[in-house]
């Protein structure tokens, strides 16, 4: 089966121009390599530069120092919001981006059908994105990332605005997702929890400008479910996460 | 008719209804000189009794001002997309667009009558001009409100800058662009009858040859039918957006 594709940064730098003049560094001297088929997590406080560190591995944006090498490949992306177009119904959003590939009609129809099928969409596929619950836009937002069927799949705190239940339930749809696609997932959060519950992998960044504090292997089973929530290991691996996050100076 | 549209449409009525009476009774109590204001009844015998003159130039200057709408929509949309394109295109030509939105139109008429000589041709280009500067403004203000992060989605899957103009920009720009419109919609209505004084032709005209013949009621008349116009594009252009923003969230759609 298709393992996704491997990532890695040697020694990024990424530092932005302030409205007011002088320089903000978003990023310092960040090292970071990811196996295939990997779900890693990264972990922050805002403003950390994980969004950064994510347009830089999605070809977005250059950094200033290092290097970003992944293999080509289709990437999946999924933003904060869902980012849906307006004027589109369901169908239309999430076979937008093989319309941009050039794929025809016949094929891109088919693929979009089935990626709204994947996440549980299908009786919403001729609704408009005015008419869908924030969970649901996400949802169609996941299957827009899905429909080229990409080795690489990056989200940007996608589930941050949604209430607590819709959350959870998408995080186990995601986590179904990567186990049964079998690609390479980078996910961005500042919820500790989520981190500890969706990855294999959690990269705790600094505050500004960021760096890597802590590189840690998540020790939890991989089925998993919402009584793991509950679990004394899962509460080990939150409260790993959060002396890192301290230590990084986020909760100072 | 069902009672909600009734509930909509009666009050407004009503104050026509009284408000035309009221006058009636008022300017035939005070014996007011129908040179000055003619008793809405006579301006009623006017618009009548003068309707084939009245429809005539009224199809005139209706027609000049759909092809000036035409010719300012066409080309400010294009002149909004070119400004969009380079900020420093846009630093370069936007001040002139805001410069030329303050030229009283009036000052221009004449002028495009020297350039495009008597008749409707001058009257279709005092139209435009005085349309295309509402559509640019909107429709650049809605090229540059797209959404970051679909520009991103756009870049990410390799979009060409035309892919991305006619799937993301112009439609992004649309509640704005049709604001624009909106907006042209009454101008062009002004600037066809403005260009009509200097350049003849239209209810203009005959709002000129009125006045010269002491006929204040048909004066009233002509312009009730101008104010038809500017009505009919108004719903024309309202019921547009409606139809092209239906799948757009209401607070979207007013954006």
């Amino acid at each position: 089966m298709d393992r996704g594709v491997a990532i890695a940064l040697e020694g990024v730098h990424r530092t932005f121009r302030a409205e007011a003049g002088g320089e903000v560094p978003a990023l310092a001297g960040i090292d970071l390599s990811v196996t295939p088929g990997d779900f890693v997590a990264l972990l922050g406080p805002s403003g950390c530069g994980k969004s950064t560190l994510l347009r830089l591995v999605a070809g977005l944006d250059r950094p200033e120092r290092g290097a970003v090498r992944i293999e080509s490949a289709h990437i999946g992306m999924v933003f904060q919001d869902a980012h849906l177009l307006p004027w589109r119904d369901v169908l239309g959003n999430v076979a937008l981006p093989l319309e941009l590939l050039g794929r025809d009609a016949a094929v891109r129809r088919a693929r979009a059908e089935a990626a709204i099928a994947q996440v549980g969409l299908a009786d919403a596929a001729r609704r408009y994105p005015a008419e869908l619950s924030g969970g649901m836009k996400m949802r169609a937002s996941l299957a827009r990332a899905l429909v080229t069927e990409p080795r690489l799949l990056l989200l940007d705190e996608p589930f941050a605005a949604l209430d607590e239940l819709t959350r959870m339930a998408l995080d186990d749809e995601l986590r179904r997702v990567w186990r049964a696609a079998g690609l390479t997932v980078l996910f961005v959060t500042h919820s500790i929890a989520e981190a500890a519950y969706l990855a294999e992998r959690v990269v705790v960044l600094s505050r500004r400008p960021g760096r890597i504090v802590l590189d840690h292997r998540v020790g939890l089973p991989a089925e998993r479910t919402a009584a793991l929530r509950a679990d004394a290991a899962f509460a080990h691996e939150t409260g790993v996460l959060q002396d890192a996050l301290r230590r990084g100076g986020a909760l100072a | 008719m069902n009672r909600a549209a009734l509930a909509r449409i009666a009050p407004p009525l009503l104050t026509f209804v009284v408000g035309t009476a009221l006058a009636e009774v008022v300017i035939r109590i005070l014996d007011v000189s129908p040179l000055l204001l003619p008793r809405p009844s006579a301006v009623w015998t006017a618009a009548t009794s003068e309707a084939g003159v009245l429809l005539a130039s009224l199809a005139a200057t209706g027609g000049a001002v759909l092809l000036g709408l035409l010719l300012s929509s066409t080309i400010g949309v294009a002149a909004a997309v070119a400004l969009a394109a380079s900020p420093w295109v846009q630093r370069a030509f936007y001040p002139y667009a805001i410069f030329f939105q303050i030229v009283p139109i009036v000052a221009i008429a004449p002028l495009l009558v020297i350039w495009f000589g008597y008749g409707p041709r001058a009257v279709v280009a005092a139209a435009a001009v005085v349309s295309v500067f509402p559509v640019i403004a909107n429709t650049l203000a809605g090229l540059l409100s797209v959404d970051p992060n679909l520009a991103d989605l756009f870049r990410l899957h390799g979009a060409t800058r035309v892919a991305t103009l006619w799937k993301l920009r112009l439609p992004w720009a649309l509640p704005q662009l049709l604001t624009g419109l909106r907006i042209a919609a009454g101008l062009a209505v002004i600037g066809a009858i403005v260009g009509e004084f200097v350049g003849g032709g239209g209810l203009g005209i005959v709002v000129l040859g009125a006045m010269r013949q002491q006929r204040t009621d048909l004066v009233f008349a002509a312009i009730g039918y101008a104010s038809l116009l500017g009505l009919a594009l108004f719903g024309a252009v309202g019921l547009a957006s409606r139809l092209a923003l239906r799948h757009w969230h209401a607070s979207e759609a007013k954006r």
